[in-house]
């Protein structure tokens, strides 16, 4: 089954500074599948990660070349970025819950789209918490602070507040890397359900969450990509000496 | 559509433009699509200008309408209403600083030393006092003006004069010295403490020979910032040291600082340009002040 | 051995000592001020005094309210805080989200210059430029003479402007990056996410950087006795004058006595009552922010 192309990265190269994070990165991550970054830390996955819905714009010193595209249009020509994070969402490693209610921290992405309607408002969140797998754990106290929800539990509000605003494209950077393993599997499952609708990449630094949950899986060293592939072909087979070393855990 | 499933490595990449550099033009397309938030950028842009300019407006307006009136008689020995000499009012504000930094400064300083090297965290007594030097900090100068009038002038019957003055500003000044200095200590790591106790120095040695020199710029920038609230006091000095335009033969003698010879000469309206030109040195004096504390400060964070 | 042990016990009590010093000297200016106040009160009565109308000190009989003060205090610290506090807000915003590094080195210095000038400096200025300026543009219409709450509650607005950007920096900046890039990534432009997301997770330290604004402006005197005319009568619109509870005290009590004089002192601790309930309340607030 050939998967359409959801994301292009040609060429890319990235430096914070004389610092080169990113070398020549090609890759293709193919729609409504989970695409999963592995390496070492420090071997540029997550900047890659934040390259695809532009947060490293906000970085001092940070500069770019090369080409990003997101359904064939260039992400960085032309293209705003408030409209690409709408498209791109993006799940950060600590959960980030704003300190408001519940309903107002998934309200908070449609409010900054512009839908003011209450309704509309409540219909949204209703959904996004649904999907995020959290609604029967808070349809009760929606009006109450998402700080005093559990850590897990936190994450998976900070998931539905990312659907809420209806992206095509989830990115999530270590997203259960503060978590306990009950939720962080309860997570995993989410991501199956999510996959039907989104497509995810995820930054993870355990390998065996690569293998649980994705389809594909690229290896990064030292700002390169290595070996990219299907996750079981890349795991039972890998092409790299580097890679096979980092797998079976013979790695620095 | 085929998959580029190889990593990387594809050579001979021309140089290229950097992509994530957002232009002016871009800038503006990009203000123009979200109208509120440039409209907030405004706001916050020109708030900020406000705050610069009106700096620059007050010391440009300042400056040159004093410079001229900036002659020699203004520094004249003695005042007489011929001259408007500001000297006397010099003097007696470097007396007045000179005197509260003596009671104010080792007061100030230990009483940090107590909180920051021997008092249990948290204990009753550092509420008590932490209580105490923000209580103080936020007495506005006229109740300070108030109470050494009081006290000071009235119950211990010393008058107008310049020991009630400054000891008034000495307690007004007591919490930026403290709180100075307390920051100063806590920013000298624990490991040389660690290392002078392990040498067997006792508590005391430690403290005076290695903590508060590490510490000194930093109380050094405190004690230069009260030097600058001294010497732009008026409403705690106007009843405690009085007016008169002299060098104070003694301690118990009235004198008056800069800031109240300009009060003075302001309210009487006919010495403009000379309040003008005090307005320059009063300026001058704390700015300089203010670079010399940001120095001292400086030191203190580069270790 | 032993003496070593004395030195260290006794340097130690002298230490305590010195932080002592802070108590007592606010157990000491708590004492005086508001003893001295008891037989003013007695005399008049707390009630007359504080909701009295006029203040006629030097009439036979005399009468002695302050509630015009009060009033003149409150309208003119009311004023500053409506200048003041969005100035300084969106300075103290621009400061933390919106500066470029090099600008910041030389700007958070201009913020501090700005509380370095004396009060007697920012009140001569108001009288030469502020005074004028406010007289030339709205006498012609309101009447007065440019000494007015308008003109004082723009002066302390400018004064209180370092206190506000100070604290308030402070709060935004402690508040976690991570909220700012949350609402980035969820399509939010710079402005909305500063302003949506961090500005509300600061809530509390902004608010005490107001609360101490307002004991700026209420306690500051010499600024606001050369701009605000110090007529002691009930507030008549903001383009007249007033005469604040500062003013009043430094107006009068270097000619004032007995009863008139108490009067004087009793204003000066119904104006440290108010500075007291003040610092409770940023102390509350600080205690919240953590």
């Amino acid at each position: 089954m050939a998967a359409e192309e959801k994301i292009g990265i040609n060429d890319l190269n990235l430096w914070y500074g004389k610092f080169q994070a990113l070398k020549n990165v090609n890759l293709s991550i193919p729609e409504k599948e989970i695409m999963a970054f592995i390496g070492p830390s420090g071997c540029g996955k997550s900047t890659l990660l934040k390259t695809l819905n532009r947060m490293n714009d906000l970085v001092d010193g940070c500069k770019i070349t090369g080409e990003v595209l997101l359904d064939g249009e260039d992400i960085y020509y032309n293209m705003d970025t408030s409209l690409l994070r709408k498209r791109v969402g993006m799940v950060f490693q600590k959960p980030n819950p704003f300190p408001m209610s519940i309903f107002d921290n998934i309200a908070f992405g449609p409010r900054t789209h512009g839908i003011r309607n209450r309704a509309d408002l409540a219909t949204i969140v209703e959904d996004s918490l649904r999907r995020a797998a959290i609604w029967d754990e808070v349809k009760d106290r929606l009006r109450s602070s998402a700080l005093g929800l559990s850590g897990g539990q936190q994450q998976r509000l900070c998931i539905a507040r990312a659907l809420s605003v209806d992206p095509d494209v989830l990115l999530m950077d270590e997203p259960t890397s503060a978590l306990d393993p009950i939720s962080t599997s309860r997570i995993e499952d989410l991501t199956q359900e999510l996959k039907k609708r989104y497509t995810i990449v995820i930054v993870t630094h355990n390998m065996q969450q690569a293998t649980r949950i994705s389809d594909r899986t690229a290896f990064f060293l030292m700002g390169e990509i290595v070996e990219c592939g299907r996750t079981e072909t890349l795991f039972s087979t890998p092409q790299d000496k580097r890679t096979e070393d980092y797998i079976t855990g013979r790695f620095g | 559509m085929e998959l580029k499933e190889k990593g990387g490595q594809r050579a001979g990449g021309a140089p290229a433009r950097p992509i994530n550099r957002t232009g002016a033009f871009a800038r503006l397309r990009s203000a123009l699509r979200h109208p509120g938030s440039f409209l907030v950028l405004v706001l916050v842009l020109a708030a900020a200008l406000f705050t610069v300019s009106m700096l620059l407006f007050i010391i440009w307006h300042i400056v040159s309408n004093g410079i001229a009136f900036l002659k020699p008689s203004l520094f004249e020995f003695t005042y007489n209403s011929i001259n408007v000499s500001l000297f006397p009012a010099l003097v007696t504000t470097f007396y007045a600083t000179a005197l509260a930094l003596a009671v104010s400064a080792p007061v100030g300083i230990l009483c940090a030393v107590y909180l920051v090297e021997y008092a249990k965290r948290g204990s009753r007594a550092v509420e008590a006092v932490r209580l105490a030097t923000e209580t103080l900090s936020g007495i506005p100068s006229i109740v300070y003006g108030l109470f050494g009038m009081l006290f000071f002038v009235t119950a211990l019957g010393w008058g107008y004069s310049l020991l009630a003055g400054t000891l008034t500003l000495s307690i007004m000044i007591l919490p930026l010295i403290v709180r100075s200095t307390e920051e100063a200590l806590l920013s000298v790591p624990d490991s040389y403490r660690e290392a002078s106790f392990g040498l067997g120095a006792g508590r005391l040695r430690t403290v005076f020979a290695i903590v508060l020199p590490s510490a000194a710029p930093g109380i050094l920038a405190g004690v230069i910032l009260s030097i600058g609230r001294i010497v732009g006091e008026t409403a705690a000095l106007i009843y405690t040291a009085g007016t008169v335009a002299q060098i104070p033969p003694d301690v118990f003698a009235s004198g008056r600082t800069l800031a109240i010879h300009m009060y003075v000469l302001s309210n009487e309206g006919l010495y403009t340009g000379q309040s003008y030109a005090t307005a320059v040195v009063l300026l001058g004096v704390v700015f300089l002040l203010n670079a010399l504390s940001g120095l001292a400060a400086k030191k203190l964070t580069k270790g | 051995m032993n003496r070593h042990k004395w030195i260290e016990k006794g340097a130690e009590a002298f230490f305590f000592l010195c932080a002592l010093t802070a108590v007592l000297s606010v157990a000491l200016i708590s004492l005086f001020v508001f003893a001295n106040a008891v037989p003013a009160l007695r005399e008049i009565g707390l009630l007359e005094f504080l909701t009295g109308t006029r203040w006629k000190p030097t009439d036979v009989p005399p009468s002695f309210g302050i509630l015009p003060m009060i009033l003149g205090s409150l309208m003119v610290t009311g004023g500053a805080i409506l200048v003041g506090v969005p100035v300084g807000l969106l300075t103290a915003v621009f400061l933390a989200y919106f500066c470029p590094k090099p600008a910041y080195r030389v700007l958070k210095p201009v913020t501090e210059l700005l509380a370095g000038i004396p009060s007697i400096v920012y009140g001569f200025f108001g009288v030469m430029v502020l005074v004028p300026l406010v007289r030339d543009t709205f006498s012609a219409r309101f009447g007065g003479d440019g000494n007015s709450i308008l003109t004082a509650s723009l002066l302390l607005g400018i004064m209180i402007l370092p206190t506000v950007i100070g604290i308030s920096e402070a709060a935004i900046r402690a508040v976690p990056d991570s909220y700012y890039e949350g609402a980035l990534a969820l399509g939010a432009t710079h402005e909305r996410s500063v302003f949506c997301a961090v500005l509300p997770a600061a809530k509390s330290g902004i608010l005490a950087a107001v609360v101490l604004g307002i004991g700026r402006a209420i306690g500051e005197t010499m600024a606001v006795i050369m701009v605000a005319g110090n007529q002691a009568r009930m507030p008549k619109g903001i383009f007249k004058g007033i005469r604040t509870l500062t003013s009043n005290i430094v107006m009068e009590m270097g000619y004032a006595a007995d009863l008139h004089r108490e009067a004087l002192i009793a204003t000066g601790a119904v104006l440290f009552f108010f500075i007291l309930l003040i610092n409770l309340a940023f102390a509350v607030l600080k205690k919240k922010q953590k």
